[in-house]
């Protein structure tokens, strides 16, 4: 099987497992949410259709009896119970492991893994054997077969479904192979006959290997509906022209067929008569039909599907399963036209061109303003405002909402309140807040590390909440919103709160902190971050082993993040992420220290004063000035960066802020606002501190972007 | 006598370095620019001159003559940076070295290559790929990998390390 569809056929069933988990958290809020129940169904229904395509029998054969007991679910015979749920969602996650064997290319499940297959095989036929007992009549009811006697006469005798199928010209091109079709249609029943038509080949000249030119008329004998039938050609079914006929169609529909084929009328009813869809004299009625039918055809074409129900031929539930598909594939036209799959890197090309556009067009605006020309100062300043526009645009490609992340935490709170008897929910808001799909991706561990902790460590068990005066039920909090330029992301619980006692006892015995030393509440919530660092009395499966914290903090730092803790005995915690808004482009401000250019964030720049003469006598001595009657502590760049030239005659403070913390930066010379393109300083100047990257100016030259996280952190620590 | 690693006929880009002449292995090279203006990080060694635009790529530049203790380079009309590619645990790298002036692109039999003296050199002999000999002249072909090896640029954080220490 081709590795492509393989590939698409994997990432889809990972969206479709995801559905489905969701599906069924819901359904365990709401036992009888129809729609849901459906989209239940229709998850796994996919599953097991597109597994038996690329050939993963594994989980074709572990989904059939699942799609069997949700499909009586959906019909009322069997309740949803939270027992099902239960089992569905161990299916969920046997399924997730079934196809990560069948991508790794492994034939042979491992014993544990087979075991499990069994076993959870026998949970889902033992309900369905309970259910079916009942429900046998109502079953047999609602299959188009015993629809009510059939009226004899001018039908086809023949009991088999008459599929015609033709198959597109790009078929092979796009990695469809019509062989693994028509082996699958072989699994749903019986191919009682099957002629290959090749008219549609042309002469060897002309032929192209890589097209196919096959059509197939095919005979089968099976219990399943029209629509079962034709979900086998899902895949193909926009290229190909599938005519797929019930058993005991009627003459005419069986001309309708052949007129409409492209093939000669007399061979396809041949083939016809061969493959018993038709008898000879049925055959022979239904041509002199068709010449009696071509004197009416000019009274004007009644609507297909009127003739169809008014020759009882179609069963009103088959058309209102059809209209409801119909209705299904509209939305989902009209959604993926709202969205398009792009290959990240592509969108990497263009987020740096357009870098590349946003330096150059300043460059020229640059130029302009020497030259002094009206008309092109003009010009050139409406390219660079469209220019910025295209920045903006490009860079809310790249833009998520972080929703869909904050999703998948349910299950692990719903299965960490099971496994540990706790009550637990998980409140979310601020799902829609978008930011950098790159930085959404390296989130989503550190976050993962977060709730565990929140509701394993975090959250007591109900009797102690209520000890405690809390409501039984504890909750886990997950809010996203922006902040200055930043996005704040938190997890929060109202469990028990950081223990102020054992981190400390902790700290002194890993030796972090020496005895007798009084730190505030910042540093000491600091010190959960620290490489080791647990205070969970037990190790529990998930958490307590001292690795996690540390690893969330050095993701957030990877990220040009902070993070910090706040904590309140008995009343909860809370881990504060802070996140900068796009990883590519900022807008800068930009100073000179020592004749060299650095970039300042602006959207941490605050303000910008003087220093004084008097505070640059003080310097000496002393590294904080008097702002309006505040205390601002300051950097001196110069110094820091131990930049070799004399000072220059007057300096000038750049006020930051950064986490609620405000500090000055004293640098030479202000230059004003730039728009700024991050450019990574490479392996060489990884660990250089107070420095995040560079940037190129509109003058060709290079200037550096200054880390005020960073920065004013080593200074705190010096 | 010739060195092992060297089998095949090479053409190198010569440059001075002083008085010295040394050469690198062409298919390193990737190209030679006039001197730019470098913009110095802070808080990194000295022979870590920098880092210039290469056509909207940040690359950073080392100052040779430090790196091979001699003194700064000053920046004269021949000043070039010879841009190279290497080879760090599998990462491929670009770095701007700074020469005094660039020569010539040369060819060397392998024959007319001996192995790096062990003393006489103010260079670190793991440095040295070898000794090329034309005419009268010696020719030190430089392992540019070994320069700018890991444990060489190591040294960056280490410095940094140290003057947080003190």
């Amino acid at each position: 099987m081709e590795t492509e569809i393989l590939q698409t056929f994997l990432s889809e069933s990972v969206e479709l497992l995801q559905e489905m988990e969701d599906s069924l958290l819901s359904l365990e809020n709401s036992p009888n949410d129809q729609d849901r129940i459906n989209s239940l169904f229709r998850s796994v229904h996919t599953i097991k259709g597109s597994s038996g395509i690329v050939g993963i029998e594994s989980v074709e054969k572990f989904t059939h009896g699942i799609e069997n007991l949700l499909s009586q679910a959906r019909d009322g015979a069997i309740p949803i119970t939270g027992g099902i749920i239960e089992l569905m969602l161990e299916c969920r996650d046997h399924i997730s492991s079934l196809l990560e064997f069948a991508s790794a290319g492994e034939a042979e499940l491992p014993a544990g893994v087979a075991q499990r297959d069994r076993a959870l095989t026998a949970k889902v036929n033992s309900l369905l054997n309970g259910a079916a007992a009942g429900n046998e009549p109502k079953e047999k009811a609602q299959t188009p077969k015993a629809a009510g006697p059939r009226p004899e006469g001018d039908k086809a005798e023949t009991d088999a479904w008459h599929i015609s199928l033709r198959f597109g010209r790009d078929v092979l091109r796009n990695g469809m192979d019509p062989i693994s079709f028509l082996n699958y249609l072989g699994k749903l029943g019986e191919i009682t006959s099957l002629s290959t038509l090749c008219d549609a080949m042309p002469a060897q000249a002309e032929m192209d290997p890589e097209s196919c030119y096959l059509g197939f008329e095919i005979d089968l004998r099976s219990d399943l509906d029209k629509k079962a039938i034709s979900d086998v050609f899902e895949f193909v079914k926009d290229d190909c022209a599938i005519h797929i006929l019930p058993p005991h169609s009627r003459i005419d529909d069986y001309v309708e067929l052949i007129r409409g084929l492209p093939e000669s009328d007399t061979m396809l009813g041949e083939i016809l008569v061969r493959g018993k869809a038709l008898t000879q004299s049925e055959l022979e009625q239904a041509l002199k039909l068709q010449k009696a039918g071509a004197d009416e055809d000019h009274r004007g074409k009644a609507l297909i599907g009127e003739i169809m129900v008014n020759a009882g031929m179609v069963y009103p539930e088959m058309v209102d399963a059809a209209l409801e598909k119909q209705k299904k594939n509209l939305v989902a036209k009209a959604r993926e036209a709202l969205t398009i799959r792009i290959d990240a890197a592509k969108l990497d090309v263009l987020v740096n061109l357009v870098g590349e556009l946003v330096i150059s067009s300043a460059n020229m605006e640059q130029h302009s303003q020497r030259i002094k020309d009206g008309a092109l100062m003009e010009s050139s300043s409406g390219m660079l405002r469209l220019v910025e526009e295209i920045r903006d645009s490009a860079m809310k490609i790249r833009m998520v909402p972080i929703g869909d992340t904050f999703s998948r935490f349910n299950r692990v709170v719903r299965d960490i309140s099971r496994d540990f008897g706790k009550e637990i929910e998980l409140a979310v808001s601020g799902g829609d807040t978008e930011l950098d799909k790159t930085v959404v991706e390296k989130i989503n561990d550190p976050l993962m590390h977060l709730v565990r902790n929140a509701a394993d460590h975090g959250i007591e068990k109900p009797e102690a909440r209520v000890e405690a005066g809390k409501p039984p039920k504890g909750i886990v909090r997950l809010n996203a919103y922006h902040d200055a330029g930043s996005i704040v992301i938190e997890v929060s619980d109202d469990g028990r709160g950081l223990n102020r006692g054992r981190i400390t006892e902790k700290a002194l015995n890993a030796g972090l902190i020496s005895q007798g030393q009084t730190l505030s509440d910042r540093e000491l919530f600091g010190l959960i971050f620290e490489p080791g660092f647990s205070t969970a009395e037990e190790v529990t499966k998930l958490s307590g082993r001292g690795v996690g914290m540390d690893v969330v903090k050095r993701n957030i730092e990877g990220l040009r993040g902070t993070v910090e803790v706040e904590s309140e005995d008995g009343r909860g915690a809370t881990v504060r992420i802070r996140l900068p808004l796009t990883l590519a482009i900022i807008d800068g401000f930009m100073v000179d220290v020592d004749n060299s250019f650095y970039v300042i964030p602006l959207d941490m720049v605050v303000e910008c004063v003087e220093l004084s003469e008097a505070d640059r006598e003080a310097a000496n001595r002393r590294s904080y000035m008097n702002l309006r009657g505040e205390v601002l502590p300051y950097i001196r760049l110069r110094e820091y960066f131990s930049a070799e030239g004399a000072a220059a005659s007057h300096e000038n403070v750049v006020i930051v802020q950064y986490a609620g913390q405000k500090t000055g930066l004293v640098v030479d010379e202000l230059y004003g606002e730039v728009q700024t393109v991050i450019k990574s300083l490479g392996k060489v100047y990884r660990d250089v501190k107070g420095i995040s990257g560079a940037t190129i100016m509109g003058n060709g030259r290079v200037a550096l972007i200054i880390d005020v996280p960073r920065l004013v952190q080593t200074v705190d620590a010096a | 006598m010739s060195v092992s690693t060297i089998t095949n006929t090479t053409q190198y880009l010569t440059f001075k370095l002083d008085d010295e002449v040394f050469a690198l292995d062409i298919t390193q090279v990737r190209e030679v620019l006039d001197y730019t203006s470098v913009t110095k990080v802070p808080r990194t060694p000295d022979f870590m001159s920098g880092v210039i635009n290469l056509r909207g790529s940040v690359v950073p530049v080392i100052d040779m003559r430090l790196k091979f203790g001699m003194s700064k380079t000053m920046k004269t009309v021949n000043t070039c940076s010879i841009i190279v590619e290497i080879t760090i645990d599998g990462e491929k790298l670009v770095l701007g070295a700074l020469a005094d002036s660039v020569q010539e692109v040369i060819e060397l039999e392998p024959n007319q290559i001996e192995p790096a003296p062990r003393l006489g050199t103010r260079l670190h002999t793991d440095f040295i790929k070898g000794m090329g000999k034309r005419d009268d002249q010696f020719i030190i072909i430089l392992d540019i990998d070994k320069i700018f090896s890991d444990d060489e640029l190591a040294i960056v954080q280490d410095m940094q390390r140290g003057r947080e220490a003190s």
